[in-house]
């Protein structure tokens, strides 16, 4: 079993969700990635989505925009991303990484040439944007026989035919985009949010992520009442983006966002 | 190569022009995109969709549009004669305005109330901008905000037609990023909202259904060289950006063995300097705005900045069937730099009357080169795909004149 289905089996054992936050890798150096790594796991990470800087972000809105152009000011590469990880590996075995990003640097590396690096970097699962099934065979074949699980993105335009031949693709979790929009949008609407999700939950076998427009506790705790994970990442890019020269507030601020979500979802789940 | 294949069968269901094209966007788009796909094929070849299209080509638009042969240009350069494809006389001056008829005709029969558009030199935006006022649809169209203070004369102009323009300051501040823009855009508006792709770009089925409306100009180019010299030319010359007026001139063409086809790059400062626009000839195979296709890249997979005189060639990526028809080796592309494009632009003004295009200009530049190689009773037609009244600031500037 990979690291992200051991993760989300001991969580379903306990009765709780995923906490998954996302950061850009390199943003605003590799340094403050690596460290605010830790920061996140200490905090009550359950998974990690490592953004991979690119050069034109379509479906993200303007603060990952903003990380991506700080991230590749400093010339952040897919090759640093696969170093970054292998460090972070030397002192966390168990937090599963999911690398988040567009095809584009993966298909310049090479499918094969990836699945190797990412996999013997440590890296647990590869979501690329921009690369629905339709277009996904080659890579999936190469990412599943590394060991690493391809994580799809799933819409609220997606209807019923699709999330049974995304689902049939996906494997670790799937990701359901929450709103119509680009990441870091405006606040969701729990209630719909939590029809779909109910829907989706009947027609696949995976556990199922919230991400786009969760950003406080409330929030987390609404969307962990019908979903397996909980997925934020504006709200925390946006503060490394704020408070980046004065790193310990950077980092009691992300820690301090990021725990208070996950004791939100404990509670309110205990309490739903 | 060429005569063994059927061109007609291209793309394939999928969108993919042999390793090219695609669909490659992130899942919101999926069904927008499916929706899109079954409409094109249920209304392409509907009579009454065909016969609208035709009626407002040529009663809105002004086709056909003139084959003119420029016989003092074709003496000068001594060599083949010299016909032009005459795109520039259309309504809003350039050939943009075939595909935009015929995709907004596509977004009234989808329901769709509201029209975004991306644009380079501005001219699609102008043509969007032009039909949406004439179907009473709101319009938006995105524009680098580089590229916004280089045409200010297609930013007035879409301002009079009613569209809002949004400069775009993310990026390189160009093209790229104004289609960047206008995904976002769809992404988040995609129930009422119809993206009008200006070129044989992005997901499958764009690539496809631009190309078929611009095949109108190799239509008529290929019945007006019969009908004025009894025979199929021997070469055709147009410019590539993203390559909508290039592949509707050559795809009526390509099962024609013995017409030799030339697509022409922007090369910029020169393509050993690094400053062009022309992926074809100096980029790699990758993946960028919904679909596979010879890009500008880093070695690490970035997209990297380009640079052209002409906004409307300044793109790091060109329409997958392009990339195609490179390695299959039926057309041959080239490219042409700034100072040679400016120099055709005048040779052209002043030898026939004709301002071109600084974009079309690459065009008559690489057919300065083609024609001496040929006899004189041999025949190129070379689509001049706009005007240059819009340039003529940018000109103005370059050569150090204040209007």
């Amino acid at each position: 079993m990979s690291r992200i289905a051991t993760r989300f089996a001991a969580l379903a054992a306990a009765g709780r969700q995923a906490l998954i936050p996302y950061i850009t890798a390199g943003d605003p150096d590799l340094a403050t990635t690596e460290a605010l790594l830790h920061t996140l796991v200490a905090n009550g990470a359950d998974v990690i989505e490592l953004g991979v800087p690119f050069s034109d972000p379509m479906a993200d809105g303007p603060v990952i925009q903003r990380a991506c152009e700080r991230a590749l000011a400093t010339g952040t590469s897919l090759h640093d991303v696969l170093a970054l990880v292998q460090r972070f590996r030397r002192q966390d075995a168990q937090t599963p990484v999911v690398l988040m990003g567009y095809l584009n640097p993966v298909e310049v590396m090479g499918y094969t040439a990836f699945a190797q690096a990412a996999a013997a970097a440590g890296v647990d699962g590869v979501l690329t944007v921009d690369l629905p099934p339709e277009e996904s065979h080659e890579l999936n074949l190469a990412l599943v026989e590394h060991g690493l699980d391809p994580i799809y993105l799933l819409a609220p335009t997606s209807r019923d035919e699709r999330i049974r031949k995304v689902a049939a693709a996906a494997r670790g979790y799937l990701y359901y985009v929450s709103l119509k929009g680009v990441t870091g949008s405006a606040a969701l609407d729990t209630a719909e949010v939590a029809r779909r999700v109910e829907h989706i939950k009947t027609l696949v076998d995976v556990p199922v992520g919230v991400g786009f427009g969760i950003r406080d506790a409330v929030t987390a705790a609404a969307v962990a009442r019908v979903a397996d994970a909980v997925v934020v990442g504006s709200a925390l890019v946006s503060r490394v983006e704020q408070l980046a020269a004065t790193p310990e507030r950077m980092h009691a601020e992300i820690g301090g966002l990021l725990a208070e979500m996950r004791r939100a979802m404990d509670v309110g789940v205990a309490t739903a | 190569m060429g005569d063994l294949i059927d061109f007609s069968q291209f793309p394939d269901a999928n969108g993919h022009f042999g390793p090219y094209g695609g669909l490659f966007v992130a899942e919101t788009l999926m069904a927008a995109l499916e929706d899109l796909r079954d409409a094109y094929a249920r209304y392409r070849d509907d009579p009454e969709f065909i016969a609208e299209l035709d009626r407002d080509l040529a009663r809105y638009v002004g086709r056909p549009s003139p084959l003119y042969h420029a016989e003092r240009l074709s003496r000068e350069w001594g060599g083949a004669q010299i016909l032009l494809k005459r795109e520039d006389l259309n309504h809003t001056g350039a050939h943009k305005v075939n595909n935009t008829v015929g995709q907004a005709l596509l977004a009234k029969r989808l329901g769709k109330t509201r029209i975004i558009a991306e644009t380079g030199a501005g001219q699609h935006g102008v043509a969007t901008a032009t039909i949406a006022a004439r179907l009473g649809m709101e319009c938006v169209v995105y524009m680098g905000s580089e590229d916004v203070k280089r045409q200010s004369p297609n930013v007035y102009r879409m301002k009079l037609l009613g569209a809002t323009v949004v400069p775009v300051e993310s990026g390189s501040k160009t093209l790229k990023d104004a289609l960047n823009e206008a995904l976002r855009d769809w992404v988040t508006n995609v129930d009422d909202t119809f993206y009008v792709i200006g070129t044989v770009a992005g997901p499958h089925p764009y690539p496809m259904m631009v190309r078929d409306f611009q095949c109108v100009i190799g239509r008529e180019a290929r019945q007006q060289v019969l009908a004025d010299f009894g025979r199929l030319p021997d070469a055709l010359v147009a410019c590539v950006g993203g390559g909508s007026n290039a592949i509707g001139l050559f795809h009526p063409f390509l099962a024609d063995a013995d017409v030799a086809i030339y697509g022409v790059e922007a090369a910029g400062d020169g393509l050993d300097t690094g400053r062009h626009s022309a992926p074809l000839n100096a980029g790699r195979p990758g993946v960028l705005h919904g679909n596979r296709t010879y890009l500008m890249e880093d070695a690490n997979g970035q997209i990297i900045e380009t640079h052209s005189i002409s906004a409307g060639l300044d793109y790091p990526g060109v329409g997958p069937e392009h990339s195609w028809l490179k390695d299959i080796g039926r057309v041959h592309y080239g490219a042409i730099t700034d100072d040679e494009a400016l120099a055709a632009f005048h040779e052209l003004c002043r030898s026939e009357g004709i301002i071109p295009a600084l974009e079309s200009s690459h065009a008559v530049a690489y057919a300065k080169k083609l024609a001496p190689t040929l006899r004189s009773d041999q025949l190129i037609v070379v689509n001049l795909s706009g005007r240059g009244d819009k340039d003529i600031f940018t000109i103005a500037a370059r050569e150090g004149i204040t209007l």
